[in-house]
């Protein structure tokens, strides 16, 4: 209760919390409110915002720019989430490994998340998804492989600190296995961190699949706000609202979440957003 | 009579709104006299070191002083502007630090952090013969060598004179230190004392002395004023106030300073429990992937015997392995050599899986109460886990864990809540519970009241006497306070530098210790002089 009260006083938190709310409904509602596809061509080409029935404009082939907004929403969110949640499952499975083993496990677990780091992950990206050919599945895939890493490396840290507590080291007094104590003592503990990074991840998720559908990498069969850009791009200067209106959507959905993860940060390590200082000795 | 140099006039300090009370300090009034020291005694949350702070102008911002003066020199710093209160501030009132290894910037050399007192305040000249001469002073070894030093080179006791030295400096007529010794080990502590004691007499500067230890304060007290909730309940000369206590709460805290008196010896049957032989554990310090580091010898060659029933104290400083060796018995910590017999089982080779065994009938009372629970379980589940993993159902773990509340006495809605609703004292019961949920035979304590104000120190030290009475535990009491030890225990080991040094009877290690080293340990027992008044009532 007092979580979520000190995450309610953080206006930038809930300004970004209401964002992300009003483009999950979009996202929600996008069937009935554009009961058609996004891909379908609905009208005359190059028709500026609030013409012809098309709210934000029409494209270059006379589809809705607001129908491919909305049905990209989903898009998105589906990338971001899926992605992220396959990342915190490597990440966090091999930095606890890592973390609470220590020795060579440690040693041999972050070499391996060292080699992931040491390559450009939008490179790294780009190369999976070509190689395995552009589809849902695939972006998801490769985003995960490249956004893994810094997960293992803050569950690791936190897993080092919290292992030598006294609290750890008396569940090992107490007899309790391994996986026991990682599961039930340490991990609750190493949360916060965790679903304040995992929070960043999903904008970056987002960020990472825009740009890939930007380069054309994008599900042929999905429409995406990066796609829309990219399509938008070569007719800008005659058509801006092909690609400012796609751009505003993940500008504000991108800063949403940052919002939200900064605000999350905050209240779960209320000692460090107190800046008031109060020491009682 | 001599007039003060310092007085405190009717000082409060509010809260902000929401805390536990409404003033961090209320109506306080205190005088410092020049020559003269100042104990302020109280448990932690009592407003001591806060009113420090309000003389230092050191107040954390949102506190606000609603009322009273503080004259200084014919000031009131209260309302003194900030620039001729820092003029003031390090040349007229110096100020010691609880926490040494933290006070020092770790990029500057002693000599330039003591020479920049100088040349703040303006001070011109040979800085450099000044601040030999102070550290000679603070009796620092070799001042041409410590001057050039970085503070990462020194021990916390040499900072600690460091700290002195700055504070001192430009001949301050306060003084102003808060816990000054408490971080610091005993002996280290006993010379600092005697440092400061030297120094003020010296020099006939007033020191005002932030401490909780009775101990500190007979020791070093010329006047004496206790402070509970915010408030100065008693006030006197130091004598008046430690031998004749007044007010209830001081005649409650004096009560629970630990007497130091042997308790009377029990027999116990010769059937020993655990037996430790030539255990070596080291660590390695430093090093890297192409280069091992250079090993620390944290235990040498430690034995002992512990039969039945009966309670060992492993005394000792910090750095001399106690802890260490009761980590290696519970295997929280892997010795290179020797035996550990438990029942004449050797658990040195045992693996995890058949350790498991062992693990319910060799239990542990951990130092922090703040850091052994784990804050996001409930208390009910911390107690029972220990049980429900050793196979107890869980429905009647959790039954046992209620009767355990009630022997810690808890009450029994603790089960449902979580540790960080529960004062230190309390927590350190709910770590009694789960150390005992499992019916050990041998308890390992280790420093279990150390992290506690005095009057709860006393308490647990009952509670874990009752408890062991009634169980017929064996255990092993660490600890670094000898007065706490002398209490509780029936043979002592007194370690030094991993090392077990000398080890007997508690009344005859303490009457008539053979090895200097118990006997420098006891002769720094601070207040020893004194001898707590038992309470009347």
């Amino acid at each position: 209760m007092s979580f979520w009260r000190r995450f309610a006083r953080n206006l930038g938190a809930m300004v970004g919390l209401a964002i992300l709310a009003l483009v999950a409904l979009m996202a929600v509602l996008a069937p009935v409110l554009f009961p058609f596809s996004p891909w379908e061509m609905r009208g005359i080409p190059f028709m500026p915002p609030g013409e012809a029935g098309f709210l934000l404009g029409s494209d270059s082939l006379g589809r809705d720019v607001a129908a491919g907004i909305a049905h990209g929403a989903l898009v998105s969110f589906l990338v971001g989430g899926v992605s992220t949640v396959a990342a915190l499952l490597l990440g966090v499975t091999l930095g606890a490994l890592a973390g609470y083993a220590g020795g060579w496990v440690d040693d041999a677990i972050m070499r391996f998340t060292e080699f992931f780091q040491t390559i450009p992950s939008f490179v790294l990206a780009v190369v999976l998804v070509a190689i395995f050919t552009p589809s849902i599945a695939s972006i998801v895939v490769s985003i995960a492989i490249v956004s893994w890493p810094p997960v293992t490396r803050v569950v690791r840290a936190e897993f080092l600190s919290l292992r030598s507590r006294e609290f750890v080291q008396a569940a090992e007094v107490l007899g309790r296995g391994r996986i026991a104590i990682m599961v039930t003592e340490i991990l609750p503990n190493a949360l916060s961190p965790i679903i304040v990074l995992a929070s960043l991840m999903v904008a970056t998720a987002i960020l990472l699949e825009s740009s890939l559908s930007f380069l054309g990498l994008g599900d042929p069969n999905l429409m995406s706000w990066g796609f829309m850009i990219g399509s938008g791009r070569s007719v800008i200067r005659i058509a801006w609202w092909m690609s400012v209106f796609p751009g505003i959507a993940i500008f504000l959905t991108v800063l949403a979440l940052n919002l939200v993860g900064e605000g999350l940060n905050d209240a779960l390590n209320p000692r460090l957003a107190r800046r008031r200082g109060i020491v009682v000795t | 009579m001599t007039s003060p140099i310092l007085s405190i006039e009717n000082l409060t300090i509010g809260l902000p709104a929401g805390g536990d009370r409404a003033n961090a300090v209320e109506d306080v009034s205190l005088a410092v006299r020049p020559g003269e020291i100042l104990c302020v005694v109280g448990e932690s949350g009592s407003g001591k070191s806060m009113t420090a702070s309000a003389v230092m102008g050191l107040l954390p911002k949102g506190l606000p002083v609603r009322s009273g003066r503080i004259m200084f020199e014919g000031n009131d710093l209260l309302t003194l502007p900030a620039e001729t209160f820092r003029a003031l501030r390090g040349a007229r009132l110096g100020m010691v630090f609880q926490e040494p290894m933290t006070a020092l910037n770790p990029l500057m050399r002693v000599g330039d952090q003591i020479g920049e007192a100088f040349r703040v305040h303006g001070e011109k000249g040979d800085i450099r013969s000044k601040v030999l001469a102070l550290l000679e002073d603070v009796r620092l070894p070799d001042p041409p060598s410590i001057i050039g030093a970085y503070p990462f080179r020194l021990s916390g006791g040499q900072r600690q004179r460091v700290m002195i030295a700055m504070a001192l400096a430009l001949g301050p007529s306060v003084l102003i230190a808060d816990e000054p010794t408490t971080a610091l080990d005993v002996t280290t502590q006993m010379q600092i004392l005697r440092l400061i004691r030297g120094l003020q007499e010296r020099r006939g500067t007033g020191v005002l002395f932030i401490t909780h230890d009775f101990g500190v304060v007979a020791e070093i007290a010329d006047q004496v004023a206790v402070m509970q909730h915010g408030r100065v309940v008693e006030h006197g000369e130091a004598a008046q106030v430690l031998n004749a206590p007044q007010h209830p709460y001081t005649r409650a805290l004096t009560a629970a300073v630990p007497h130091g008196r042997a308790r009377p010896a029990e027999t116990h049957a010769p059937e020993p429990v655990l037996a430790l032989s030539g255990v070596e554990k080291s660590f390695r310090r430093g090093g890297g992937l192409f280069r091992r580091g250079s090993p620390v010898q944290a235990v040498a060659d430690a034995s002992f015997t512990l039969v039945k029933g009966e309670t060992l104290g492993l005394v000792g400083e910090s750095g001399s392995g106690k802890s260490t060796l009761a980590r290696c018995v519970v295997r929280l910590a892997q010795p290179e050599k020797g035996e550990i017999l438990f029942h004449g089982t050797d658990l040195l080779p045992l693996g995890r899986a058949a350790m498991q065994p062992y693990r319910a009938r060799i239990q542990m009372v951990f130092q922090d109460p703040y850091a052994s629970l784990n804050p996001r379980r409930r208390v009910g589940d911390i107690i029972a886990e220990g049980p429900v993993t050793h196979g107890v159902p869980r429905d009647k773990a959790l039954a046992r864990a209620l009767e355990l509340l009630a022997l810690v006495q808890l009450d029994a809605g603790a089960m449902e809540r979580f540790p960080h609703e529960f004062s230190g004292g309390q927590r350190q019961r709910i770590g009694i519970a789960r150390a005992i949920a499992l019916e050990p035979e041998l308890l390992i304590a280790d420093e279990p009241v150390s992290a506690l104000d005095v009057s709860v120190q006393a308490q647990i030290l009952d509670l874990l006497d009752g408890i062991r009475k009634r169980l017929g535990l064996t255990m092993l009491f660490i600890t670094h306070d000898l007065r706490v030890a002398a209490q509780v225990c029936d043979r002592i080991a007194v370690m030094q530098r991993g090392r077990i040094v000398e080890i007997g009877p508690t009344a005859k290690v303490f009457g008539a210790p053979e090895h200097p080293y118990t006997r420098e340990l006891l002769d720094a027992i601070p207040g020893k002089a004194w001898t707590p008044p038992l309470e009347a009532a």
